[in-house]
């Protein structure tokens, strides 16, 4: 059992007492900072803010960045810098990555279930919340060659034309994850949006910010190029209303919003006709939360008209 | 020695004027209704003009508040009485009758287009009106087949649609609108354009003489005010808006915090690419065709053009040359390739952006050709060596004017293309198959052209990307923005 999940079930904070108390662990404990993670690399945020979260019992678990807008115009640079390659990279390599982001996180299922348990939630839950959030890379893996197929259409128009629409993905998308389910509820946001060749910029949960940061951390290990997802801890109060009227952000993912925040995105996305998606999600371990359909709420559909002639 | 085709001096056309003998206009026309004519509550009226003439041809109900209210009270007890029990079959067949009904009238509807908005009769009866028709019958066949359309999920109707449609395609729209949201079980009322409300209102005689159910299709006149009420009803599920972006993002900002579904057809500002190794004839009337269409009233219209460098001069010179054929004039007549701009205010915006243009440095051409005295008119125009950073190249002018720019590379004009807000269309002129295609797929924008341009078909969705627009109008995508999913 991880060092993290003892310390969580003692409820015992005094990390470097409690480490140095057992006589059969002499070393000192490496702590971890938790840093953003904007264009591939793990920057601490250019404000030099950072809060406190705490375990529900009040002990001081990290020092969690808090971005601020410049963090966000950043990340949105790097994201847009990345569209283009990722929207570029092929199908089947696209759903090989997010298998491998699976893989990759099945290898660290411990630490991420500890790091949930730290955050307050139960152990039952933790392991499910984990194996459900493996299960939905791979489920996304899977569509990644598919959704396509399911979605296009050629068009049988009267001229001597050959006409179909397919998707294409949207551009840079801002997704604000939900507060529940720390890695599930970010997972669920990230694989539709990033499976069809979007870029993103997640803002991650506010109350279980370790486990976006954790996760990021799989991305270096499987092969997404940096900027094509991006992630940021901070005050959703503060960062609400910069994800939304970012001129080059093309469309905003939320799924938790009170009616009067939503109501502030859908005003703000008005700058540059943004795409609004507020998905109604109310339990994210069934159906809703993960199918096709979500795929497409960050796709567009292009049609082309190709002549037929000698 | 260079030959050339004296087009002005050797080819003469006899004037063929559309007969308007069977046409019959209404002195006044009031709302449509609960499947009756009714007056406004204000009892105002408002004149529409024949652009051509500047002369009345009847005038329309101005609505307020209290027109919408009664139109969308009408719209859903037509959802909850009748068309939400309607066998989805018999709904569709009365889209299929609504369709022929059309076709039965089409002369009829394509000589009052022209009449109203200034569209030259060739297009209003070889475009327009077949679309009209062919949209209707497209929609019709799909009320019954819903579920095929949205695998491995339930669909349901929405309600009530409040739809808003503009001046340049006004039956055209109309039928964009009413025919996808009633195959999909909605009732709507529609907003005809200030400009252009008579042939929405003959729709609505011949909707009556189909039977269809009172209230399924609700039809009231008036301007931005009538508008702004529809889209803040509060028992309205979903608007359809196609218009200006502008227009748009009021619209955007208006549903904000409520739970109305919208689609936005907005402004465009389109790049039409000519490379080197196109057939540069064809490509010459794809350019015409681009942003001539119309009078260049078209939202996808292709307004910024880019040359291929190397045979810049002469596509630049066929095309002038092909400019000084087009013949700018009577609606009506059957010779006519540019009508009437729409409305004084549209010319003076156009007019407008024709003085931007040669204060921003770019080099204006217009033909020569003779306007008549009366009307709104506008010569076709270039704008040569207009760069990026011009406002004729940024910003939609809506209007027969055209700005011209060059590329060396393919990349640069991909570039080129895509630096713009908008995203509606595009068009892409080449003989060569793979280099077609790698375009078109660069090219970010929701309706992309290869070889050809402004082609429409019920069968194809259309819409924008970026500022251009949300959603699908037409083909099996079009269907979604009506439905509910579950």
């Amino acid at each position: 059992m991880s060092k993290a999940r003892k310390i969580a079930k003692n409820d015992s904070l005094e990390l470097i007492s409690a480490a140095q108390n057992k006589a059969e662990d002499k070393r000192l404990e490496v702590l971890k900072t938790y840093k953003l993670y904007i264009g591939g690399a793990f920057p601490r945020t250019e404000s030099g803010r950072y809060w406190k979260l705490k375990t529900p019992a009040g002990k001081v678990i990290a020092n969690v960045s808090r971005a601020s807008r410049k963090d966000f115009r950043n990340a949105v640079v790097a994201a847009r810098r990345a569209f283009s390659g990722w929207a570029a990279k092929t199908a089947y390599n696209r759903g090989q990555i997010l298998y491998r982001m699976a893989e990759m996180l099945e290898g660290r299922r411990e630490q991420f279930i500890s790091e949930l348990v730290l955050q307050g939630s139960n152990e039952n839950e933790a392991v499910r919340e984990v194996n459900a959030a493996i299960d939905r890379l791979v489920y996304y893996a899977g569509w990644a060659d598919k959704y396509q197929q399911v979605f296009s259409a050629v068009n049988p128009v009267q001229s001597s034309h050959f006409n179909f629409s397919l998707p294409e993905p949207m551009g840079v998308v801002a997704v604000i994850a939900p507060e529940s389910h720390g890695l599930l509820g970010l997972v669920s946001c990230i694989a539709p949006v990033i499976v069809g060749g979007n870029s993103c910029v997640v803002l991650s949960s506010e109350k279980q910010p370790l486990s976006s940061i954790t996760f990021a951390e799989l991305m270096e290990s499987s092969d997404v190029p940096a900027g094509a997802i991006n992630i940021l801890t901070g005050f959703r109060e503060e960062l609400l209303e910069h994800f939304s009227s970012h001129m080059d952000v093309n469309a905003v993912v939320s799924s938790d919003l009170e009616s009067a925040e939503l109501k502030e995105v859908q005003s703000s996305a008005v700058s540059n006709l943004k795409r609004v998606i507020n998905l109604k999600i109310k339990d994210w371990f069934s159906d809703e939360a993960q199918n096709p359909y979500l795929i497409m709420e960050t796709q567009e559909i292009k049609t082309t008209w190709h002549p037929i002639g000698l | 020695m260079e030959r050339r085709i004296e087009f002005n001096t050797s080819w003469q056309y006899s004037p063929a004027p559309e007969s308007t003998d069977h046409i019959v206009l209404s002195k006044r026309y009031d709302n449509f209704i609960g499947g009756a004519f009714v007056p406004p509550a204000s009892g105002k009226y408002f004149d529409t003009i024949n652009p051509a003439t500047e002369e009345k041809l009847s005038e329309v109900a101005l609505s307020d508040e209290a027109d919408v209210n009664r139109a969308v009270e009408s719209a859903r007890e037509a959802f909850n009485r009748y068309w939400s029990k309607c066998l989805p079959a018999e709904r569709g067949k009365y889209l299929y009758r609504i369709a022929r009904l059309i076709q039965e009238r089409a002369r009829e509807f394509a000589v009052i287009e022209s009449l109203d908005g200034g569209k030259p009769i060739r297009e209003s009866r070889t475009v327009d009106i077949p679309l009209v028709a062919a949209h209707f019958f497209y929609y019709a066949g799909w009320a019954d087949k819903l579920e095929y359309a949205f695998p491995n999920r339930r669909v349901s109707p929405l309600g009530v649609a409040g739809q808003i449609i503009p001046w340049n395609f006004p039956l055209l729209m109309a039928a964009w609108k009413i025919a996808p949201a009633l195959a999909c079980g909605n009732t709507v009322v529609l907003k005809p354009a200030e400009t252009t409300p008579l042939t929405a209102l003959k729709l609505a005689e011949l909707i009556q003489e189909a039977d269809l159910p009172p209230g399924v299709v609700n039809i009231i006149t008036g301007a931005g005010e009538t508008g702004q009420a529809l889209v803040r009803h509060p028992d309205v599920d979903k608007i359809a808006f196609t218009g200006s972006t502008e227009v748009g993002r009021i619209i955007q900002k208006e549903l904000a915090g409520t739970n109305k579904k919208y689609t936005l057809e907005l402004g465009g500002k389109a790049a039409n690419i000519i490379f080197e190794d196109a057939a540069l004839d064809q490509a010459v009337e794809g350019i015409i065709n681009g942003i001539f269409f119309n009078q260049g009233h078209v939202c996808c219209a292709g307004s910024r053009l880019f040359v291929q460098e190397s045979v810049a001069d002469t596509v630049i010179r066929k095309l002038k040359d092909r400019m000084e054929s087009l013949i700018v004039g009577n609606p009506l007549d059957k010779n006519t390739d540019i009508g009437a701009i729409n409305s004084r205010q549209q010319l003076d915006t156009i007019n407008s952006y024709i003085e931007i243009g040669q204060k921003e440095g770019a080099e204006l051409y217009q033909t020569s050709c003779p306007l008549p005295e009366r009307g709104y008119w506008c010569r076709p125009t270039l704008f040569l060596n207009a760069s990026q950073s011009h406002r004729i190249v940024q910003e939609e002018i809506f209007g027969p004017v055209l700005a011209v720019q060059t590329f060396r590379t393919a990349e640069e004009a991909i570039e080129k293309a895509n630096n713009t807000p908008y995203g509606l269309s595009g068009g892409v002129w080449s003989d060569k198959g793979a280099k077609v295609f790698k375009i078109t797929s660069k090219i970010r924008s929701g309706v992309v052209w290869a070889n050809t341009y402004n082609k429409f078909d019920p069968t194809a969705p259309f819409g924008g990307y970026k500022e251009s627009g949300v959603g699908r109008e037409g083909g099996l995508h079009g269907l979604l923005p009506y439905v509910n999913l579950a």
